[in-house]
């Protein structure tokens, strides 16, 4: 039953197609021009998204400092404490919050249980997590 | 009411003032598209295809753009107006600000200038639509020729901007896309004899109900207040509940 849609050369042969986006070659997902509370919202799930990644690799790099030595390992830990490696730690749980509340967000909408609620629950996790982000943040740079 | 068009020159109307209008050209041959800019005299309400409209009658004849009803029932008129998708109609200039981009829809193929080929559109639905249905008309009108009858999406008016407005048609080639989506729901809700089984199965699939990812674009793009994406997201409602059902549990049609 499914007729699948034109394959994109297809379609450019027809004639030109006007893609959303910024940079010289427009992916259309990340737009900023007039979006709505949702694009933003998806857009910013997909950057955490791909920043939680990133830092997961970071993450066991870092931690393979280990088999080089104990020397390595306290050097890391001493620039792990200066002041612009705990702002990124913050930024760490800006994501791991944002990425999380978020997904919470559109499973529950995603599956139907609040299909016609997303803003509410986006705003209701923007509350929690700044909450959440603020009382972090407070630690990680009280040093507490 | 003051339009643009009855107006000769870029002086503007009483209570109005100039726009400049950035337009997207393209002719068949062109090497590639470009932007056009006309000054043009816009009134308090003054709409986008007034202002169109002036350009093509006053300024340049060879302006391709299409439009019908000038009352958001046809869907023809959809362009992107500084990066948002309206339908030119039924919106007013003086929303737009004072310098104004017109381009075509976005992931639908340009055939000239503000018209993009619809049937992009329709190539993303299946050969065989349960969703279509047929108008209900007096049996004794008639259709005119070459239409063997009238049939439409229900409450959706065709009009793409749906389809331009999805960052995940933009990025996904095979995306079925919201307005089908919102077809298919509509269907499913109410199925007047179809089965909805079989709609269901063709909603179910990689590119069909699963590839939207909530960026509820089309829902703030939509005209005709379908609000595809919450009806995409009850369509998922459905298929996840049927799932999450035993077999031996599954209810029996009544």
């Amino acid at each position: 039953m499914n007729a699948p849609a034109p394959g994109r050369e297809a379609r450019e042969a027809r004639g030109p197609l006007r893609r959303k986006g910024i940079g010289p070659s427009p992916s259309g997902w990340l737009d900023p021009r007039g979006r709505a509370l949702g694009s933003w919202a998806f857009a910013v799930n997909r950057v955490t998204g791909l920043g939680l990644v990133f830092y997961l690799y970071l993450h066991l790099g870092v931690l393979s400092l280990l088999l080089v030595g104990e020397s390595a390992w306290n050097d890391f830990l001493e620039l792990a404490t200066t002041t612009v490696f705990l702002l990124l730690d913050v930024l760490l749980l800006f994501g791991l919050l944002y990425h999380g509340l978020n997904g919470i967000r559109v499973a529950l909408v995603g599956s139907g249980v609040v299909p016609n609620r997303q803003r509410a629950l986006f705003w209701a996790g923007t509350v929690i997590g700044t909450l959440a982000l603020a009382y972090g943040a407070l630690h990680i740079l009280g040093g507490t | 009411m003051v339009t643009a068009a009855e107006t000769d020159a870029p002086t503007p109307p009483a209570g109005g003032e100039l726009r400049r209008f950035r337009v997207f050209r393209f002719k068949r041959g062109d090497a590639a598209p470009r932007f056009d800019e006309f000054d043009v005299p816009v009134g308090p309400k003054t709409t986008l295809l007034d202002a169109l409209r002036w350009i093509q009658l006053r300024r340049d004849g060879t302006l391709a753009l299409r439009h019908s009803c000038l009352h958001a029932s046809c869907g023809t008129c959809g362009v992107q107006a500084n990066g948002r998708e309206v339908l030119m109609c039924v919106t007013f200039v003086h929303d737009l600000g004072h310098e104004i981009t017109v381009e075509p829809l976005a992931n639908i193929p340009v055939l000239t200038d503000l018209v993009v080929d619809m049937r992009e559109f329709y190539a993303r639905f299946p050969d065989v639509h349960p969703f279509l249905r047929e108008s209900e008309f007096l049996p004794e009108a008639d259709t005119p020729d070459a239409i063997e009858r009238y049939a439409r999406y229900e409450d959706c008016i065709e009009c793409g901007l749906c389809v331009s407005a999805c960052p995940i048609v933009a990025t996904s080639d095979r995306y079925v896309g919201p307005a089908a989506l919102a077809a298919a729901q509509r269907l499913a809700e109410e199925p007047r004899g179809v089965d909805v089984e079989d709609v269901l199965d063709w909603a179910d699939a990689e590119d069909g109900v699963w590839r939207c990812h909530a960026a509820f674009e089309c829902t703030e793009a939509c005209p005709s207040n379908v609000n595809p994406a919450a009806r995409i997201m009850a369509l998922r409602g459905v298929l996840v509940g049927g799932r999450l059902r035993l077999p031996g549990l599954r209810r029996e049609p009544a």
